[in-house]
């Protein structure tokens, strides 16, 4: 029953026409050439997903890869070029809050509107409205106009509204990052109520920790196409690849492109391999408390002065554990031309059971970054099973 | 999996997959068009209220102020027209006369200038949430009729005022002509309004074809006045008789014309006297059946329209 697909999204592609002339003066005076003034834009190209009951969906990608499009395109605002979207059942999209809600007219009149502008008849509206007024937490507020609202209680009203919709799919568009941090954890367990009941949620997002907490699945989506589609932690690993590589475009841009003639160091990691106290390398799995040396082999092409070498730990979803560098360690490196190798060891690393991921950074001392590789090397931890999570503690139990 | 999950999962599978948005088809689609209409109509209510509440909102005087400007226009026509250029000298209770064009006209004319901006006015929402798009042009009705009878309600104290209250059958009129402006109305603002979120001239258009469609219509002037202007003389030739006959049919082709006069019919009672157009009631009802048409044609450009508002806007 759970292979049901509930968003089916077949060959979908948007042109946006993006026309530089609006008025009939430039018309005429463009005509003829009004093609020069017309410049197509494929915000989505082939996008094939589907989508089952029940499940979590992340939908990530850097700005202006057509996340929200694809969103529109879901909850039937924009209507694809090419191909279709079908759906099942009810749908609530979330992407603007309070979008219907209007300045002049009260908290309560505005929750009445908006929650039909949802989808809610006036009978279940009031069903919930009381609800809705608690979980905003704005109670004292409830009729004076919205005007007059901060925009914490605004956000707060409208979030209330729109999780009291009953909707079989839930999108959902960069709104989760409102409120303060009480108000946010509140919404999060809702969505985490939501996917208990089997509702479907996708996920719009630039927080990638919440595709990693909540997501089953994850998206990826670059200039348009989907760049990658799977576990949330084989999408991340993507995305941040693309991240690193957009970065370094940028460098080499701007290093094209400025007159000045900026000194940059020609300086790159060649090789960077991992070997365990035990001597395994590879992809090495890691017993409990044992040490681990990171080599790493970098060519500068240009002197290096005033320079420093990083390295850090991550999970597989991102997050660092550990960092460190050779400023903090008290070495300062000399002046180094060509290829050199240099050496990292970590005694007693007290990870949990789990697989891991070794940064790499080149910096000079001014703190720009010269190289960096996100995820350099990959280890494993081996584990007893009597923990969870990425710290490991000698745990005791005793009943006293 | 939950029982409320999986229960979820059985219901969704038993559904139909169906498109996202407003579905094509120029024809097929204005069931569903329709069906969608219908499911918002509670919708279509809080829209209705919202523009009423909001309107004269943080004014001392409120609501009051939806009254004040035809009342003042009454004044204006009924002293420069009526007093200065003698008009109330050849129509009878001219005040009552003018009142009822006006009445007529103020429905009209807000319907088509407010509906016309509705979309453009509504872009936020339109942008945001997908409902039938014909909802912002339909509440602009809906608020538009409520002020209507409100002028209504004036209207017939005024007539009790003078002692002339219409009764009897004159009333037929009433609904047929009202049925009439309000088809005619709502066609022009779902097409105008779906046509200026592309162009926004439409928006300036409006203004001028509106002022020149006012006096076209017998409003502040009476209908004998224009076919004493239009009669064949004896001194004529038949061609400027057959001009001045073509010209008669085009302004009675006018239906904010027939939706005047047959206003008129009901509520001006001194004027029953008064030359009337041949055939009214079935000018009427020729009229409310073009009407109908051109609606259903006008929602379904709309319908048409509407896929790219939201990339427009």
């Amino acid at each position: 029953m759970d292979n049901t697909s509930v968003i089916r999204i077949e060959n979908v592609s948007k042109r946006f026409v993006i026309r530089k002339e609006k008025s009939l003066k430039e018309r005429v005076v463009n005509f003829g050439r009004s093609n020069l003034h017309k410049d197509d834009f494929w915000a989505l190209r082939d996008v094939d997903l589907e989508i089952s009951t029940g499940s979590t969906v992340g939908l990530i990608g850097p700005n202006g890869s057509g996340k929200s499009t694809l969103l529109k395109m879901i909850s039937g605002i924009l209507q694809p070029t090419e191909g279709s979207v079908h759906l099942r059942g009810r749908l609530a999209a979330l992407l603007e809050l309070g979008a219907g809600f209007h300045p002049d007219l009260t908290g309560r009149e505005n929750v009445y509107l908006n929650a039909s502008i949802l989808g809610l008849s006036k009978k279940q509206t009031d069903l919930h409205f009381d609800a809705m007024v608690e979980f905003s937490g704005i109670e004292p507020f409830i009729d004076t106009q919205v005007k007059f609202y901060s925009s914490g209680m605004y956000v707060r009203l409208a979030f209330a509204v729109a999780v009291h919709v009953d909707p079989d799919i839930l999108l959902v568009d960069e709104v989760l990052a409102v409120g303060d941090e009480q108000f946010q954890r509140k919404c999060l367990e809702r969505i985490r109520g939501f996917q208990h009941e089997g509702r479907t949620i996708v996920l719009v997002t630039h927080g990638l920790d919440q595709v990693a907490e909540f997501c089953d699945r994850a998206v990826v989506l670059e200039h348009g196409r989907v760049a990658a589609d799977g576990s949330p932690r084989e999408a991340l690993k993507v995305l941040r690849a693309e991240f690193e590589s957009t970065r370094l475009e940028e460098v080499e841009r701007a290093v094209k492109t400025s007159d000045a003639p900026i000194v940059r160091k020609g300086a790159k990691f060649t090789g960077i391999a991992l070997r365990t106290d035990s001597g395994a390398t590879g992809h090495p799995s890691l017993k409990r408390g044992e040490g681990l040396t990171v080599a790493v082999e970098l060519e500068a092409t240009t002197p290096l002065d005033d320079w420093d070498i990083g390295i850090g730990i991550a999970t597989p979803l991102g997050p660092a554990l550990y960092g460190t560098n050779t400023k903090l360690l008290g070495v300062r490196l000399p002046l180094h031309v060509g290829v050199g190798r240099y050496e990292f060891h970590l005694g007693e690393l007290a990870l949990g059971e789990g697989d891991y991921s070794v940064q790499a950074s080149l910096t000079s001392s001014d703190g720009t970054e010269i190289h960096f590789v996100p995820q350099a090397a990959e280890f494993s931890v081996e584990g007893d099973g009597s923990s969870h999570g990425a710290l490991a503690a000698r745990a005791r139990f005793t009943v006293v | 999996m939950t029982d409320t999950a999986t229960e979820r999962a059985v219901r969704l599978a038993a559904e139909p997959l169906r498109e996202a948005g407003p579905r094509p088809g120029f024809a097929s689609g204005t069931l569903t068009s329709l069906r969608d209409i219908a499911d918002h109509r509670e919708l279509m209510g809080f829209l209705v209220r919202r523009e009423l509440k909001s309107r004269y909102k943080d004014s001392a005087l409120g609501f009051f102020w939806s009254l004040i400007r035809p009342l003042a226009m009454l004044l204006i026509y009924y002293i420069a027209l009526g007093k200065f250029l003698g008009a109330a000298r050849s129509i009878p209770d001219f005040a009552i006369f003018i009142y009822t064009g006006l009445t007529a006209w103020t429905l009209f004319n807000e319907i088509v200038t407010i509906g016309t901006a509705s979309i453009v006015a509504n872009s936020g929402l339109v942008k945001k949430v997908y409902l039938p798009r014909e909802v912002f042009p339909l509440s602009v009705v809906g608020s538009a009729i409520f002020n209507f009878f409100i002028q209504v309600g004036i209207l017939l104290a005024a007539t009790m005022a003078v002692g002339r209250f219409p009764t009897g059958t004159r009333w037929l009129y009433f609904p047929l002509s009202l049925t009439l402006l309000l088809v005619f109305a709502t066609a022009l603002a779902l097409l105008l309004s779906a046509v200026n979120v592309y162009l926004r001239d439409v928006g300036y258009l409006v203004e001028v074809a509106l002022m020149i469609l006012f006096w076209a219509s017998p409003i502040v002037y009476s209908w004998a006045l224009v076919q004493k202007q239009l009669a064949c003389t004896p001194q004529m030739t038949a061609a400027t008789c057959q001009t001045h006959q073509t010209l008669e049919q085009l302004y009675l082709a006018n239906p904010v014309t027939l939706v005047v006069v047959g206003f008129q019919q009901t509520f001006w009672v001194a004027g029953d006297g008064e030359p009337i157009p041949t055939h009214l009631a079935e000018r009427l009802g020729i009229a409310l059946v073009i009407g109908v048409l051109l609606l259903w044609v006008c929602q379904r450009i709309f319908a048409r329209l509407q896929a790219n508002f939201a990339q427009e806007l």
